[in-house]
């Protein structure tokens, strides 16, 4: 027997494990809720203007030393961080009052600064500035993109299967979505465009992952008229277990590879995958497919058309 | 599920040479590229700003500004009407873009309204203005008159000026002669610029950020500068700072004597006396004969030339200029010179612009990206690669064959349709090779359940691809339309990302159904195995 086939014919009674993850999954979420109503979200500049820039020096500075010039220019609050290496330093400073206009002479002043007030050579590796007109351009853009990316699933998968799956894929993947801004909000991690386009890609692979047990329930459904549906949810799951858990290896994998390897930059993007695709695969056994018991969902599929969608 | 006609045969391995050869350019550099026989494409994967370093910068036309100088100009005009056709008037003032006044004889309002429109008419000189209808709404009520400009007449002054502006700021960015731009309008007033290459681009945003508005006029020498009264002038006069230092003020008269729009040249140079860097510039005839006309009658007078508002310098005619050409200097330094001259010949915005987003990446980091998505790339694909064989043996190889083809397939349809390959893209790449091996898993995962039931090998395999087709399509159809989503509301990187995304799921489909199939279907025929070791 080849020790890496994993998960072969496995009879584990997931929905006996249903109330548990429930309770579970209702309390992260009401404690997402809650430490975002707190926290709120770390917003970069993307969301809530203001400018970035990211230098490389030719020697180690003193942060300390950096950050009290840089503070004393007056521009509001100003934070200076490593970033990756310590020759590597990221400056953010907040929006300027006064429009647009005004956003553009930050950077001028911080550069002359750093210039003057640093005892080795800058390179500028990237400048970033968001003005206030753009910053609430991208956040509207942002949340509509998922909530449009949600509605386009439960069309879907309503069209595809039967409106119980539908709206229960649909909670599934409100579940991932809320969870993952919790963890952003209750780490303070910076929440910029890049997660915009994390939590979309976590709505796509979540749904991904709950269909291919849907699709085995639905065709379990077909196959056993009269098993009972804890039982009939049980099989569909273990049948599908060892396909889940080799996509979500194989997509891990190719993630902390990208999370070591793959620079500064991009981290904050591929720990929301990371975290994404963990969540995700929670939710399509432990949440998605107990919700069909609780959904009620058809059990007569004598008519068995495949978008077939009505409702019973 | 496992029968391949030849032709079929033929069209995959047709389909994957065709990838490879797309893909081919980018193992090479440009400079071998360009000794490759013609029958080799040489389009590579087009890198993004983040990627090659360079300069994104969104603008916008602050159309407001002239809107208001339009109303101002106006205000001017008819004050100068009513004042000339003797009509008593009072309270005039611009309330919201629109003139709001009094007149004292109700009687003559009929006539009046008449020559506003005929004001009108003479004050838009454009071609697309001069149509029959008056570009001003006038409102009558008793006594109280409100004129204003019509929304038409707004929309129509907004739209060319964009499009003037572009033109302008084109013809900016070319003199510098900065490599392949990309100028394109955006909404309906903004301007989003790209600039690949460019690691600082404060010079080109210096150069946006000046209207380059040149004027001549006189210096008002009847008056001083009160600085305990710093905005009283005297009629017909107005207050400038001094270019260099802000503190310095002039008064000067407030008619243009000449303006930029005469200039048909401006080149940087250096005086002849001096060695100062100064512009030298040439008007074109009829601003040759004001500029002619005015030194003439003002000869030992001081005469201010004008930059946005601000003083450059203020020499004192010695002798009437009548060639047509003159010298500006101000205490410049050689590159001031040179972008004051660049301005100058790209002539004058038609409105200030305002840069809305500016995201600039220097070469370094861009370089640094590249390598580290390889490196993160090469690990990721080296590790699910390893993992597949060892789960799945000879069909995990199979596997693996595909995902190689894959990555080809998605380079070579990058390079072929020249979308751009950001950082956020390569993620997209990296994270396809975690998910494209999800449609062989689902099929292998079948086939495993199929022989379990105690099926033979060939009706297996046959009915574990046939069964997995509905649920691969199922759920990559999901992650294609997060992913469409994502392109059409997404901006710059992020899309990037999509498209590798999309691109990523329909090669993972395709070879899944073709290549890997393929593969296990002469691995059956010719091995005829009794038993199947997944």
């Amino acid at each position: 027997m080849n020790i890496f086939s994993f998960a072969i014919n496995t009879k584990i009674k997931f929905l006996s494990f249903r109330k548990p993850a429930f309770v579970l999954s209702m309390a992260l979420i009401v404690s997402s809720i809650l430490i975002y109503s707190i926290n709120g979200l770390n917003f970069g500049i993307d969301f809530r203007g203001g400018t970035l820039i990211e230098i490389e020096t030719a020697e180690t500075e003193n942060l300390g030393n950096l950050r009290r010039s840089l503070n004393s220019l007056n521009l509001g609050d100003v934070q200076v961080q490593e970033f990756g290496s310590s020759k590597n330093i990221l400056i953010r400073v907040e929006q300027q009052a006064g429009g647009d206009k005004t956003q553009q002479n930050v950077v001028n002043i911080v550069k002359a600064e750093l210039n003057t007030s640093l005892n080795s050579d800058v390179n500028f590796r990237r400048t970033e500035v968001v003005g206030p007109k753009v910053s609430a351009e991208l956040i509207k853009a942002g949340v509509i993109a998922i909530i449009v990316a949600v509605f386009a699933m439960l069309i879907y998968i309503w069209f595809r299967f039967e409106w119980q799956f539908s709206l229960g894929a649909v909670i599934a993947l409100i579940h991932d979505v809320l969870l993952t801004l919790g963890i952003f909000s209750l780490f303070q991690l910076e929440f910029n465009l890049s997660i915009i386009a994390a939590i979309l890609t976590i709505v796509g692979y979540s749904m991904n992952d709950t269909v291919v047990v849907y699709d085995r329930v639905r065709e379990n459904l077909r196959k056993h008229r009269k098993k009972d549906i804890l039982d009939l949810l049980n099989i569909s799951i273990n049948e599908t277990l060892s396909r889940t858990i080799m996509t979500s290896v194989t997509t891990l994998l190719a993630l902390l590879s990208l999370y070591i390897f793959g620079g500064s930059v991009i981290k904050g993007f591929t720990f929301a995958m990371i975290w994404g695709v963990l969540v995700g695969t929670y939710s399509s056994i432990f949440i998605a497919a107990p919700l069909l018991n609780y959904l009620e969902v058809k059990r007569d599929w004598s008519t068995s058309g495949a978008v077939e969608s009505t409702q019973k | 599920m496992l029968h391949f006609s030849r032709s079929k045969i033929i069209s995959i391995c047709a389909i994957s040479i065709v990838a490879m050869f797309l893909a081919l350019p980018n193992l090479f550099s440009d400079q071998k590229i360009s000794n490759f026989p013609s029958f080799i494409p040489s389009q590579k994967v087009n890198l993004g700003l983040d990627l090659q370093g360079g300069s994104h910068l969104l603008l916008e036309v602050d159309t407001d500004s002239i809107e208001k100088e339009k109303i101002e100009d106006l205000t001017f005009d008819l004050r100068r009407m009513l004042k000339k056709d003797g009509i008593k008037y009072n309270n005039l003032k611009v309330i919201n873009d629109s003139i709001i006044f009094k007149i004292t004889d109700a009687t003559l309002v009929s006539g009046l309204v008449k020559n506003i429109k005929e004001l009108s008419q003479s004050t838009s000189q454009n071609a697309v203005s001069a149509q029959s209808k008056s570009n001003l709404e006038i409102d009558i009520n008793n006594d109280l008159i409100n004129v204003s400009l019509t929304d038409d007449y707004l929309k129509q002054i907004s739209i060319s000026a964009v499009n003037q502006s572009i033109e302008i700021v084109r013809r900016r960015i070319d003199e510098l002669g900065t490599r392949e731009p990309t100028i394109q309008k955006q909404g309906t007033s903004r301007i989003l610029i790209q600039l690949p290459g460019l690691d600082d681009p404060e010079r080109i945003k210096s150069l946006l950020g000046k209207t380059a508005k040149l004027t001549f006029k006189l210096v008002d020498q009847k008056a001083s500068y009160d600085p305990s009264n710093p905005t009283k002038a005297p009629v017909g006069s107005e207050i400038l700072s001094s270019d260099s230092n802000s503190e310095f003020k002039y008064i000067v008269k407030k008619k243009v004597m000449v303006g930029g729009e005469n200039l048909v040249d401006a080149q940087p140079g250096f005086d002849s006396q001096t060695n100062e860097p100064v512009v030298n510039f040439r008007f074109d005839r009829i601003g040759a004969k004001k500029f002619g006309k005015v030194t003439k009658a003002n000869i030992g007078k001081p005469f201010a030339i004008i930059l946005d508002n601000k003083v450059v310098s203020a020499p004192v005619i010695r002798d009437a200029i009548l060639g047509g050409s003159g010298q500006i200097s101000g205490g410049f330094s050689a590159e001031e010179a040179a972008d004051l001259a660049v301005l100058l010949r790209a002539g004058a915005l038609p409105a200030p612009l305002v840069i809305l987003e500016e995201r600039s990446v220097g070469p370094d980091l861009g370089a640094d990206s590249i390598l580290a998505g390889k490196i993160a790339a090469l690990i990721g694909f080296i590790a699910v690669i390893i993992f597949m064989v060892l789960v799945y043996r000879s069909f995990g190889f199979f596997a693996d064959v595909a995902l190689i083809l894959n990555l080809i397939m998605v380079l070579g349809i990058l390079s072929l349709l020249q979308a751009t390959l950001t950082l956020p893209g390569i993620a997209g790449i990296i994270l396809t090779i975690g998910m494209a091996v999800d449609a062989n898993v689902l099929i292998f995962e079948r086939i495993k359940e199929e022989l379990r039931s105690g099926s033979s090998v060939i009706n297996s395999v046959d009915s574990g691809y046939k069964r997995a087709l509905s649920t691969i399509l199922d759920a990559n159809i999901t992650t294609l339309i997060a992913a469409s989503i994502l392109f059409f509301m997404g901006s710059g990187p992020v899309k990037g990302f999509s498209v590798t995304l999309a691109i990523g799921i329909f090669t993972s489909v395709f070879t899944a159904f073709t290549v890997t199939r393929l593969m296990v279907s002469i691995y059956i025929s010719k091995m005829k195995p009794k038993e199947l070791r997944l």
